[in-house]
């Protein structure tokens, strides 16, 4: 064995689709650099060996749905000395938490023949709901070169280099022409935080807020601008109830529009 | 001596998501064979109620982070036909496209990274990399293309955002696509490469007579449509698939599995795409197919991670064949106003066919949503698989054989958390 003690890194996932996580074994450059750095001790996706906690750090991907899983995370915090939530799941609820809006017997009774087989909770939450968390990283998924700023981060003992502003901003940097003020196309980019380098209006679409709410958001500004351009009360409850429709601003811009 | 045996995985590793597995052997038979899921439900058939037909193929992308665009692929296609659109030309070879690059990406993490250590003893890919840097090395580097390949068209490798219903938000200019040409030709040498150093692995004997499904379209190798074929004389188009397919409940089982009617359990993806549509595939890949000692008729389960590495070249082959053709298409998308009406649509996920139906109303809004995902399909094919392994290997110890379970299981290279969200869930544990 090394005599060096590497720090040791587990990934833990609950509801979610595995794409945060995947976004790990997607820095196929970096990755056997990593793997170099660090001891992957716990990552079930992309290996059989476990080794027991406690673990340096922690990145958790998914949301709490289930009654096992609100205890499941307790144990994990408890092994970890720094625990990182990767991905809107972990930091707002996913897109399961549409769930939070409606009435969860009936979407059970849609989905499965045998409800009482079901055991869920009646809402999606963040980690952060449930334990302390140390960060959170946004994204639908994260970025990835965002993922690995913030592993060397902890593991380096410093703050990870995260900016906190909007798409929007992203765009102006980017110099991408608007696509609110070019086609009249709805965009959350004004309140959306930024991470993801404006990949869609970069395509000739609008952000869809996929990184969810930026610190402070002027919501009902935003929503202004999507009356403006013909957007019906509906439409702008949709807007906002996607992949972090539970995340407070989101939610409550939502919920005003509401009938 | 008879042999008696629990075999219990609490966590399979090296799948996406959760699932576990237990086994029951008594007097040398299986007794019991679970694979168990328990990855929790998220929903989407009913949250989709209620969207736009605009807004499903970003939300259904979220069922799986590893073939988000067999997800928005499908529900787009599910749109246009209740629509009545048709997309063609170069916006049907730009998704052709993308959808090569899925195929890419999905099919080399797998070989690679979640399968191919079982082969060779390790835990996993890194471990594997210390004996075999050069190979590891080369599959990231594959597993890369087929990622750039995916954001150079769909803004990003997980999730994408360019692909919507009637094509695409923008489609890209040939001078956007025009240097992946290169790595491209180097990812068919390197695919045949690859193929070589999976073709040396030690692949367990084993062989089981099944029932293949799979799309099947006139002069293509399938992924994107087709009619549904099987080896035991099913041909019906994709919207007759729940007059011949069920999903049923079966006592003790935690999840619902699929059938035929008409029959049992079946098989889909690679093993079943290669065996029914090999006459389709390019010369390239019956090139592979050749150096990886397989042809038609191959029926043992292990033996797909070849059929992936054969199905790489193919995606690389393809992808390259469009790219030398493209030119970028005057509309990005084709558009149309909604009325009431239902639609289906079907296409070869990496792991097999994703179907897709919806109804809308008037106004586009979904009224109903049904998916039926490629892992679901294969959940009893894969417990049945290891009800015939299991007594042809008792004398393994109880850890080689868990581990020959488990590298069974991964043939399948299942995907638990599209499976579960149309399952039935019970959980229960031992
Ligand atoms: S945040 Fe999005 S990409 Fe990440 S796990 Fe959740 S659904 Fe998947
Ligand atoms: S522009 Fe908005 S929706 Fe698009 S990737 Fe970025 S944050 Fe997500």
């Amino acid at each position: 064995m090394s005599p060096v003690k590497k720090p040791k890194l587990a990934v833990w996932k609950f509801a979610s689709c595995s794409g945060c996580q995947l976004s790990l074994l997607d820095v196929e450059e970096a990755l056997l650099e990593i793997a170099g750095a660090v001891h992957i001790a716990n990552f079930p996706e992309a290996s059989r060996a476990v080794v027991r906690g406690p673990y340096d750090l922690s990145l958790v991907e998914g949301s709490v749905t289930t009654p096992h899983d609100a205890e499941r995370i307790h144990k994990v915090r408890r092994q970890s000395k720094f625990l990182v939530t990767i991905g809107a799941c972990a930091t707002a609820g996913g897109i399961q938490a549409l769930r939070n809006f409606s009435n969860i017997e009936e979407y059970t009774r849609i989905v499965y023949a045998h409800p009482e087989y079901i055991k869920t909770l009646n809402k999606s939450t963040p980690i952060r709901e449930h334990v302390k968390v140390d960060f959170e990283l946004r994204g639908c998924p994260v970025d990835k070169m965002q993922l690995v700023e913030v592993l060397s981060a902890f593991l380096n003992n410093r703050k990870p280099n995260i900016r906190s502003h909007s798409v929007c901003m992203e765009c102006k940097i980017k110099g991408n022409p608007c696509v609110t003020v070019v086609n009249g196309t709805p965009c959350l980019g004004p309140v959306t935080h930024a991470g993801c380098g404006s990949i869609c209006p970069s395509f000739n679409r609008g952000c869809y807020g996929c990184f969810g709410p930026k610190e402070h958001p002027n919501r009902h500004s935003m929503s202004r601008v999507l009356t403006e351009i013909g957007l019906s009360n509906p439409e702008i409850v949709r807007s906002y109830r996607n992949f972090n429709a539970a995340a407070g601003p989101f939610r409550k811009e939502s919920e005003y529009h509401e009938d | 001596m008879k042999t008696d045996k629990t075999i219990k995985v609490d966590y399979l590793a090296r799948v996406e998501g959760e699932g576990a597995l237990y086994v029951k052997i008594k007097n040398d038979k299986v007794t019991d064979c679970k694979l168990k899921i328990f990855e929790p439900p998220r929903f989407f058939e009913a949250f989709l109620r209620g969207r736009h037909y605009s807004e499903v193929p970003d939300i259904t992308a979220r069922i799986c982070g590893i073939c988000p665009i067999a997800y928005q692929m499908a529900s787009s296609q599910a749109m246009e036909s209740a629509l009545g659109l048709e997309v063609d030309g170069q916006l049907r070879d730009l998704r052709r496209l993308i959808y090569c690059g899925e195929w890419i990406e999905s099919h080399v993490l797998h070989t690679f990274m979640l399968h191919a250590p079982d082969f060779l003893g390790y835990q996993d890919a890194i471990q594997m990399a210390s004996d075999y840097p050069d190979q590891v090395a080369l599959g990231l580097k594959l597993k890369k293309l087929g990622n750039d390949l995916m954001t150079t068209i769909g803004g990003r490798e997980i999730h994408p955002v360019n692909i919507r219903v009637g094509g695409f938000h923008r489609a890209p200019s040939e001078t956007e696509l025009e240097p992946l040409i290169e790595r491209i030709e180097w990812g068919l040498d390197a695919a045949m490469g690859a193929t070589e150093f999976l073709s040396g692995l030690k692949i367990p004997d084993f062989e089981v007579d099944y029932e293949y499904v799979a799309l099947s379209h006139p002069d293509e190798y399938p992924i994107c449509e087709g009619r549904l074929v099987s080896n035991r004389g099913l041909d019906i188009p994709i919207e007759e698939f729940e007059t011949h397919f069920e999903e049923i409940h079966v006592k003790h089982s935690t999840s619902l599995q699929s059938r035929i009617k008409a029959r049992s359990n079946y098989l889909v993806g690679p093993l079943a795409r290669f065996n029914l549509e090999y006459e389709k595939l390019p010369k390239s890949a019956k090139d592979a197919a050749k150096i990886a000692g397989i042809e038609p008729g191959c029926n043992n389960p292990f033996k797909s991670i070849l059929v992936r590495s054969v199905e790489t070249v193919f995606a690389l082959d393809e992808a390259l064949r469009i790219l030398k053709s493209y030119k970028k298409p005057d509309q990005s998308y084709v558009e149309t106003k909604p009325s009431r009406s239902t639609g289906i649509g079907c296409t070869e996920a990496p792991r097999g066919i994703c179907w897709h139906r919806y109804s809308i109303d008037d106004d586009g809004i979904v009224t109903e949503a049904k998916i039926v995902p490629p892992t679901s399909q294969n959940q009893s094919t894969i417990e049945e698989d290891l009800r015939q392994l299991i007594p042809t290997r008792l004398e393994l110890s109880k850890d080689d054989l868990t581990w020959m379970c488990e590298q069974a299981v991964r043939n399948y290279d299942p995907c638990i958390s599209c499976s579960c969200h149309f399952l039935k869930l019970h959980l229960d544990r031992e």
